[in-house]
């Protein structure tokens, strides 16, 4: 039965977006504003020896890391990564320092006339290169971090395996490529540092401020501006923008605007980690995995940054959606002189489950198994435990989901006749189950301990007060939706400004697919109090904080327990033509069906399935990022290609309702989801095309033009 | 280096004393406010700065001001005004088209340049005319949907 919660609700952001009235960073324009750019480093690892600077006219600054109130680092894990360059360059693109002034085209005049010379240093330039650690960047073996977990006695488990197959699988860089290129605005007036711009986080962006300036906690306010498409490229990098503006403005005591150019914002920005995954899987007598060995290898370019944390949700998603007795996982995250790679819709766990989806389609194949059979002998069920020793407490519906999108897609009849078709244009149907880790991993949630408020006002409306930001997933209208539910009031009875850290309580990050399972559920009990109360007073507040379900058990130091609190999950069967002339490859069709508990709006959870698939077959097919001397090759996006409206294919999209105790109306995560199995399903499709293996994406044609003339 | 420039800009006679290298993009934002035309990429690809210049969809960054003596230039800001906006407004909310947002004026306007030429469209012709309009949220789907709902309400409103 539909759930009444989910049924479409008008986007209330839609309007004010589609007639273009909505204002984004470099929409505003406040009086005396002073434009920056900046100068970057145009080579991966050097000593800089001297800057030549030209005469700077009046109303003209340099900003550099001498003006730099506080820390000249980006308070984040490691607190390894300068706003300002140092004596040392580390990547390509490096900012050394801001030009500012009144007239844009003056301030590229006089970036342009700036010399910079530099004594080069051996760099970094590939994973291969940072284990061998000759010239180490970080500590003595180039390692930001290293994890390694077991289950069971995997050793046994090999030494009695009738079969032992082994598997190396590739996944290049992935660009976010929001429509809004990234930027952020600075003003600093009578003491007070505020920094509006284009962000997931604003609480990350005020911790930042702080540090850099070494100011007080009511000396920093960040205000998120209308954020144009974000897909975790505005978690980390949002904070180097701010402190930029904030520096300059401190500086020059006028509002200083830094908005980056798209070719900048290619060549600058966080892109997802390229990653290298070797896998060895023990077989026994009766075609089962009783041992899985995953080894994920990530470049996590020139500073740590999130790295670490993207390394541990890949390693808890390497085993995929399988039950496997005897686990080995280990993984590491090296640092290499690239831009620093970072937070990318599903965080580490697409790369995962590229690797893992492909090695499964990889034993079937050797093993002479139909995939599909094989993976589905293979699936968790309800009570089972996860890599990590934690227990799947809540009902899996994996099994009737797969039976849906069988038969939605026709999966089994097309496998057999696409099997057997010859000539120029070869069919082939492909399928990946993915799960998703809703919210923080491991103890985040217990650290950041949210805080969400709703206030009461007058005329029977109330206020939403959060630190999340809607950036196109619809937070406006999902939030705003659960509370005015509760509060039995129309949903524009509810105000939910862009947070403004001066006004809203710290309620996390809006990142990690936690912003409906978690801070949604406290709204929801927020609201819960605030209909009970709703007489006492005029004026009232109700807020509520994140409390740790208590059965939820992590060991931090030991990677054992429960990594997250509930997963949401997901199949989708991908059909594809490849022209076996061009090898170029036509998708056909995708059928889908995703468990996120309770979609609070369905539209709004087919446009994040839609869009995430789509994005996710961009980066099994056509994105292709790639580095010469430490730069992308790629510029613009006539180089860097995502799909457009032709490229893209029909979906079909069903959901599966699988209500969720602690999740708000029922529930999950749903926003990285969707972009996990797109990738692998794709390259199962031409591998089922064609009749070859693949281990690496993108799958462009010239690959495949190698492996069928071998 | 200045030049005067004469060209109507959403109905109104404009002049504007100023390098005729400049791109419309730049000077719909800068010296008319026009913030509802978005810079996606500087290079043409993206859409998301369309505008119609004498009734053509144009991307306004590959547009030299010194190109336009003379023409009519025509942003959302005065498209927003009209019956045809309205319908595909409501299409577009109604099909889930809208996301971040940044790139859906200049989708509203690709998709009246198809239905003011061909108001009965099919999924390829729609698909065809927003081939030069990124969009990275939805998928696109959605967005083929909102136009295909405004074809059908729209009737007579092109």
């Amino acid at each position: 039965m539909k759930n009444s919660i989910s049924t479409p609700t008008d986007r209330l952001d839609g309007p004010e977006k589609a007639s273009g009235k909505a204002v984004y960073t470099d929409d505003i324009r406040p009086e005396g504003l002073l434009f920056a750019r900046t100068l970057r480093a145009d080579r991966p690892r050097a000593r800089i020896t001297a800057i030549r600077l030209p005469e700077i006219p009046d109303n003209y600054f340099i900003v550099d890391r001498n003006d730099v109130p506080g820390r000249n680092r980006i308070k984040m894990l490691e607190d390894d990564w300068p706003f300002f360059a140092g004596e040392v360059i580390n990547h390509v693109g490096e900012p050394i320092l801001l030009v500012v002034g009144p007239d844009r085209e003056k301030v590229a005049d006089i970036l342009n006339s700036i010399e910079v010379e530099y004594e080069d240093l051996p760099p970094v330039l590939s994973i291969d290169d940072a284990i061998a650690a000759k010239s180490p960047i970080f500590g003595d073996d180039n390692c930001f971090a290293a994890y390694s977990f077991r289950k069971g006695d995997p050793d046994t488990a090999f030494s009695t395996a009738k079969t032992v197959i082994e598997g190396e699988f590739k996944t290049g860089y992935h660009e976010q490529a929001y429509m809004e290129p990234q930027g952020m605005i600075g003003s600093y007036k009578n003491g007070k540092l505020t920094v509006t711009g284009s962000m997931q986080c604003p609480f990350y962006v005020k911790n930042a401020m702080m540090q850099l300036t070494g100011f007080k906690e009511d000396a920093v306010q960040i205000i998120q501006a209308t954020t144009g498409g974000a897909f975790g490229g505005k978690e980390e990098y949002p904070s180097l923008l701010a402190g930029h503006v904030a520096v300059a403005a401190i500086k020059t005591g006028k509002p200083v605007k830094l908005v980056l150019e798209r070719g900048e914002d290619l060549a600058v920005t966080t892109k997802r980690h390229p990653s290298v995954s070797r896998y060895r899987s023990a077989i026994d007598e009766n075609g089962r995995v009783i041992a899985m060995e995953a080894d994920i290898t990530l470049d996590g370019g020139a500073y740590a940054g999130l790295s670490a944390v993207v390394l541990q949700r890949a390693l808890f998603a390497a085993i995929g959606v399988y039950n496997i007795p005897n686990v080995t996982v280990r993984g590491r995250v090296m640092a290499t002189n690239h831009v620093p790679s970072g937070a990318f819709r599903g965080f580490g766990a697409p790369q995962a489950f590229f690797a893992v989806e492909m090695h499964m389609e990889q034993i079937a194949s050797e093993l002479g198994m139909n995939p599909l059979t094989f993976k589905e002998i293979h699936l968790v069920r309800q009570g089972d435990t996860t890599s990590t020793g934690g227990v799947l407490r809540d009902e899996i519906k994996i099994h009737e989901m797969l039976a849906k999108v069988l038969k939605m897609s026709n999966y089994r009849k097309k496998e057999g006749i696409f099997a057997s078709k010859k000539g120029r244009f070869r069919s082939g149907i492909g399928l990946a189950i993915y799960l998703h880790g809703c919210g923080f991993t491991g103890k985040g949630e217990e650290i950041i301990k949210g805080t969400a408020t709703i206030r009461k006002l007058a005329e029977d409306r109330a206020e939403i007060l959060i630190s999340n930001v809607e950036m196109g997933q619809g937070a406006q209208t999902t939030l705003r939706k659960i509370v005015a539910r509760i509060l039995e009031l129309p949903i524009q009875n509810i105000e939910y400004a862009n947070p403004d850290t001066d006004r809203v309580p710290d309620s996390g990050p809006t990142v990690a697919s936690r912003t409906v399972i978690i801070v949604g559920h406290l709204l929801e009990s927020a609201a819960k109090e605030l209909k009970k109360r709703w007489n006492e007073s005029e004026t009232l507040s109700v807020s509520k904080s994140y409390r740790h379900p208590s059965y939820i058990q992590w060991d931090q130091d030991k990677l054992q327990g429960d990594a997250y609190p509930a997963y949401s999950w997901g199949i989708v069967a991908v059909e594809v033509e490849v022209d076996t002339l061009t090898y170029e490859t036509a998708v056909k069709g995708v059928w889908t069906v995703h468990d996120v508990g309770i979609a609070i709006d369905e539209e709004i959870i087919r446009g994040q399935i839609e869009g995430g698939i789509l994005q996710g077959l961009g980066y099994a097919s056509l994105e292709v990022m790639d580095t010469a001397d430490g730069a992308y090759r790629q510029h613009s996006f006539t180089d860097y290609i995502i799909p457009t409206s032709v490229d893209a294919p029909v979906i079909e999209s069903e959901l599966i309702d699988n209500p969720y105790e602690y999740g708000p109306f029922g529930a999950k995560c749903a926003g990285e989801l969707p972009i996990a199995g797109a990738a692998p399903a794709y390259a199962a499709a031409v591998s089922h095309a064609l009749g070859i293996e693949i281990h690496e994406i993108p799958v462009k044609p010239e690959i495949l033009i190698k492996r069928a003339v071998k | 280096m200045s030049q005067i420039i004469q060209f109507t800009l959403n109905g109104t006679p404009v002049s504007l004393e100023s390098d005729p290298m400049r791109r419309l993009l730049d000077v719909l934002r800068d010296d008319f406010s026009e913030t509802g035309v978005k810079e996606g990429c500087g290079e043409g690809e993206c859409g998301a700065c369309s505008v119609f210049l004498n009734g053509k969809l144009v991307n306004s960054c590959l547009v030299a001001l010194g190109s336009i003596e003379g023409m009519n230039v025509e942003t959302i800001v005065h498209f927003k005004n009209t019956p045809a906006y309205r319908v595909i407004e409501q299409a577009f909310s109604d099909a889930g088209a809208v996301q971040c947002g940044f790139c859906t004026p200049g989708m509203v306007l690709a998709a009246y340049a198809l239905l003011k030429n061909n108001p009965h469209p099919g999924e390829n012709d729609i698909r065809e005319a927003i081939s030069g309009n990124l969009c990275r949220c939805t998928g696109y789907n959605m967005i083929v949907d909102g136009i295909r709902l405004a074809a059908k309400r729209g009737e007579g409103k092109w």
